[in-house]
């Protein structure tokens, strides 16, 4: 078998470059095509109608009108009578019209009679929610009970984090157009290669008939991997029409509503600790939400799992809100938060140092990743001067104006997903590089061109990579933190491949085998004697006319290497809170990360600066608000479902662990480990700033205010 | 947690809950009483000037985009970047909020800054309307666009032509800003991958970039 693995860190060329991403000008001029901009000739516009309602039934519905509607060539039904709507913005209807205005109109033009039905929409406070939560039996390990006997100090809170939408700048929708035996279908999607088979079970189609296209995409976070509602009915609203490409996407509220979401986190916790910080003992009762389906308990203790005696309760609420969907790292920054606060206030009471009690409960954490985590600690306290900084809770001085400093931690696993790589070099020297993967803006493009450069001894620019179709050999959607390990390592082997079948092919010519030569600068050479060599583009005419065309799949199964998984990553926010307003300022945020080999670090960098902006969007804005009157969504746009902006996130630190022993690892996803400690981190500097915690998130200013007056009034 | 600043005025948030937008789809629009009670002052007196009634079918607009008139017959409930985008195929302002909030729309409209989702398309007619498209200086990207580049300011790229945008009507007016203005001045855009380290970096290299007064 060829050597595939990695060069050592010391002789690599173009991995490890601060490259900037490749398809980085076609966006910032506007070039960049996202498939919600596309026109297509004869192109239909289309409009859904949704329910106004948390919970009804459908009566009747009338589409008469909307069908003799100007401009209008197909309404479909998609929840006729009797249909039980569960949650607001449910789909009912939708139509197809020349004009977008058109399909609004008609869409008003639908008659529907609703027998409205009983809602609950809010979780937080779970003696409110009846039947509707569900206990998932309990978690006993150890004996808990004794163990808070004999602990020193006993620490009990309750902590909440609500339901957040990923609110994707691109909104979910697609163009679509059913033509006779074949779908042409653009959606936006983290799943290029898997999309296809998903609309083609829905419309009863071979999922060959389906072809897939997308060359950029306006944002996921782990809402987009499905052909969805709206997609299935664009398929069937164009076969309606006489094959014409329909556009639907979804209109901001719409998408905000049932677009996904990322469920809710609330719990009481009580730990007990030795005086020296041992931590002995937990128990958490906690409740959650993500729509009908309820809410699954977040991994806590977050990873120190291993406390000794523990007992977990936990209860899945089932919500009329829209349905939960992948939000990057799946349940993790709930539990670093509700774990990272515990752990604070547990450390509050002893008086001592919260990074303190993690090192000394880091055996509870798995084993590999203890000594990163240490190492971890004690980077990310220098860039945040902790020790300059920290102080004992609420020991911040006279003034209105409050800084503190808190931490949160992640983990992560990030294994590359199942990928296969198709490498030509042709006779004019070009190099394409082609897989059925997808760049979310994540720099995919430009690794897999590094990665490819590499192998080839060749400038970056001098590689051509083709994502974004299913006609490209299959990868895997981008979830989970698994492209990157994927489609580097199937780029990887599938570029030795190929570079092997071109060393056959121009041995002879310097006289030598193919295992005696190497790919370096630009040219292909004799190991050791450099002087016999030739250029690459003599050596790729040696081809005359026939292309070298190689694939290279990533087994995950077994990776050779190349990938591999379980990352630890330390954040601390340094905040400033006014006790007067209760509004939160950050100041500083540092994120010290590891992931393996990193392809590239200026892409890297930007994905945990990135995370830690939308933590602190998590930590300090976000919240899907539910009014439980009307069942209703009270902040379905972009006012006041509120992100941060360019002068609400102070400055980003972010250092990459990059130690040689961490890249021999191989390469390790990132997108979701960064996400997951920035919260916790928030969370507990506010409350080491003010001197209590403020228990539910967002830290809006009515909450850290209600925390500050109960502690005046306790 | 400012959205918007001084030298970003037209930018100004919606008032309350009401959308213009919704109401002028149910309606059309008229220069009549309940149309003008809806208008902003100075949109009332232009409805006004107009005289007749329009819509609420197709009527001829005339929009001059990156120099060039583009003569359409669209609703006057369409607004200037739904008429770019569905009818012009000018798609590098894109629509995300739709309710002139996180400025993925931004455009400029002679000199000044816009959301053009929160701007009609009849009510842009007779404005010089500059696009991410018409921003290249002499063929090569604006270097503001380049900037964004080498700063890593963008990730999906879904927000950057705005971005870019408003950045240009913030320099333009703002030749030498600090960093701190440069924070602000970008306060009526939103990014939602984080982008803003290397926007905030790139809006100062640019800066540098344009000094002399070489760009459009």
């Amino acid at each position: 078998m060829p050597n595939y693995s990695w060069p050592p860190m010391s002789t690599r060329k173009a991995i490890g470059q601060r490259l900037s991403r490749h398809d980085g000008i076609e966006k910032s001029t506007g070039r960049a095509k996202y498939n919600s901009d596309l026109n297509k000739p004869g192109m239909l516009q289309s409009a859904l109608l949704t329910s106004p309602y948390a919970h009804a039934r459908v009566r009747s519905i009338d589409v008469s009108a909307a069908e003799k509607a100007p401009g209008v060539t197909a309404v479909r039904v998609i929840a006729p009578a009797g249909t039980e709507l569960q949650w607001q913005s449910q789909e009912i209807a939708v139509v197809a019209a020349a004009t977008e205005p058109q399909a609004r109109d008609a869409v008003r033009l639908i008659k529907i009679d609703y027998e409205v039905l009983p809602h609950v929409v809010r979780e937080e406070d779970i003696s409110k929610v009846g039947n509707r939560a569900k206990p998932a039996g309990e978690q006993l390990t150890g004996d808990p009970d004794k163990a808070f006997k004999e602990a020193d100090v006993v620490n009990e809170g309750h902590y909440g984090i609500p339901v957040l939408t990923h609110c994707c700048l691109e909104s979910h929708g697609q163009v679509v157009q059913w033509n006779g035996d074949q779908v042409n279908y653009w959606p936006s999607t983290q799943n290029v290669s898997g999309i296809g088979g998903d609309l083609a079970k829905n419309i009863e189609l071979p999922a060959t008939a389906i072809k897939v296209h997308q060359d950029h995409i306006g944002g996921g976070f782990g809402s987009k991997f499905g052909s969805d509602r709206w997609g299935v009915e664009g398929a069937k609203l164009s076969k309606a029409s006489g094959g014409r490409p329909v556009k639907t996407f979804l209109d901001r509220a719409t998408e905000l509503n049932i677009a996904g979401n990322r469920p809710s986190a609330y719990a009481k916790i009580k730990m007990g600790a030795k005086k020296d910080g041992t931590i002995i003992a937990w128990e958490s009762t906690s409740w959650a939400t993500g729509g009908m389906g309820g809410g699954a308990m977040p991994p806590i203790p977050y990873v120190i799992t291993n406390i000794p005696n523990r007992r977990l309760n936990h209860s899945a609420v089932a919500t009329n809100g829209g349905p939960l969907r992948a939000w990057r790292a799946p349940n993790h920054p709930q539990a670093s938060f509700l774990t990272c606060a515990a752990v604070e206030d547990l450390a509050a009471k002893l008086g001592m140092d919260p990074i303190e009690v993690f090192v000394k409960n880091i055996e509870y954490a798995p084993e590999p990743r203890r000594e990163s985590y240490i190492y971890q600690f004690k980077k990310a306290a220098e860039l945040s001067e902790w020790s300059k900084r920290w102080h004992r809770r609420g020991d911040s001085g006279s003034g209105p104006v409050k800084r503190g400093l808190g931490v949160g931690i992640c983990s992560w696993g990030g294994a590359g997903h199942a990928s296969t790589c198709n490498a030509k070099i042709n006779p004019d020297g070009s190099v394409d590089i082609e897989l059925g993967s997808q760049d979310l803006g994540t720099g995919t493009r430009t690794i897999i061109a590094q990665v490819a450069a590499e192998t080839l001894g060749l400038p970056v620019n001098a590689v051509k990579v083709k994502l974004g179709d299913n006609a490209l050999p299959p990868s895997n959607g981008s979830g989970g933190s698994t492209t990157v390990g994927g489609v580097s390592s199937s780029t990887r082997i599938a570029t030795v491949n190929a570079l092997d079948k071109l060393f056959e092919k121009v041995a002879p010519s310097l006289n030598t085998t193919a295992d005696k030569l190497e790919a370096v600068g630009g040219k292909i050479q004799v190991k050791g004697d450099p002087a016999k060599s030739l250029t690459w583009a003599a050596a790729c005419r040696k081809l005359g006319t026939q292309s070298i065309s190689e694939q290279g799949q990533n087994n995950p199964r077994n990776p050779l290497g190349l990938n591999t998984q379980g990352v630890a990553g330390v954040q601390i926010a340094d905040v400033s809170v006014d006790v007067e307003t209760g509004v939160v300022k950050m100041n500083r945020m540092v994120a010290v990360q590891d992931c393996g080999l990193v392809v590239n670090p200026k892409l890297a960098e930007s994905q945990v600066a990135g995370a830690c902006i939308m933590s602190i969007c998590g930590a300090l804005m976000e919240e899907r608000v539910m009014d439980q009157q009307t069942g209703r969504v009270l902040n379905p746009d972009m006012e006041f479902y509120k992100l941060a902006g360019a002068a609400d996130i102070g400055e980003i630190i972010v250092h990459m662990d990059l130690r040689e022993e961490l890249d021999k690892r191989g390469v390790i996803g990132l997108g979701e480990p960064p996400t997951v400690g920035g919260v916790a981190a928030i969370a507990n500097a506010v409350a080491n700033a003010i001197g209590v915690r403020v228990p539910i998130i967002p830290l809006t200013p009515d909450r850290v205010l209600r925390a500050l007056e109960e502690r005046r009034s306790a | 947690m400012s959205k918007h600043h001084d030298e970003l005025d037209e930018k100004a948030p919606p008032k309350g809950g009401f959308s213009r937008r919704g109401f002028f789809r149910g309606v059309g629009v008229t220069s009549g009483a309940i149309g003008s009670a809806l208008l902003g002052e100075q949109e009332a007196e232009a409805a006004q000037a107009g005289g007749a009634k329009q819509g609420p079918g197709a009527v001829p607009v005339a929009l001059n985009i990156n120099g060039k008139v583009h003569n359409l017959n669209i609703e006057p409930r369409v607004t200037l970047l739904d008429a770019c985008r569905n009818h012009l195929d000018i798609t590098g302002a894109k629509r995300v909020c739709d309710k002139g909030t996180c400025g993925a729309c931004t455009m400029i409209a002679n000199g000044k800054v816009i959301y053009s989702c929160t701007t009609l398309a009849i009510d842009a007619q007779g404005k010089q309307i500059q696009t991410i498209e018409g921003i290249a200086v002499n063929g090569r990207p604006h270097p503001l666009s380049t900037a964004f580049v080498n700063n890593d300011g963008q990730q999906c790229g879904y927000c950057t032509p705005g971005f870019v945008m408003a950045a240009k009507g913030f320099l333009d007016k703002n030749p030498n800003p600090t960093y701190d203005q440069v924070k602000a001045g970008l306060g009526g855009n939103l990014c939602r991958c984080g982008t803003y380290v290397g926007v905030r970096k790139a809006v100062l290299e640019a800066a540098k970039a344009m000094k002399g007064g070489k760009n459009a």
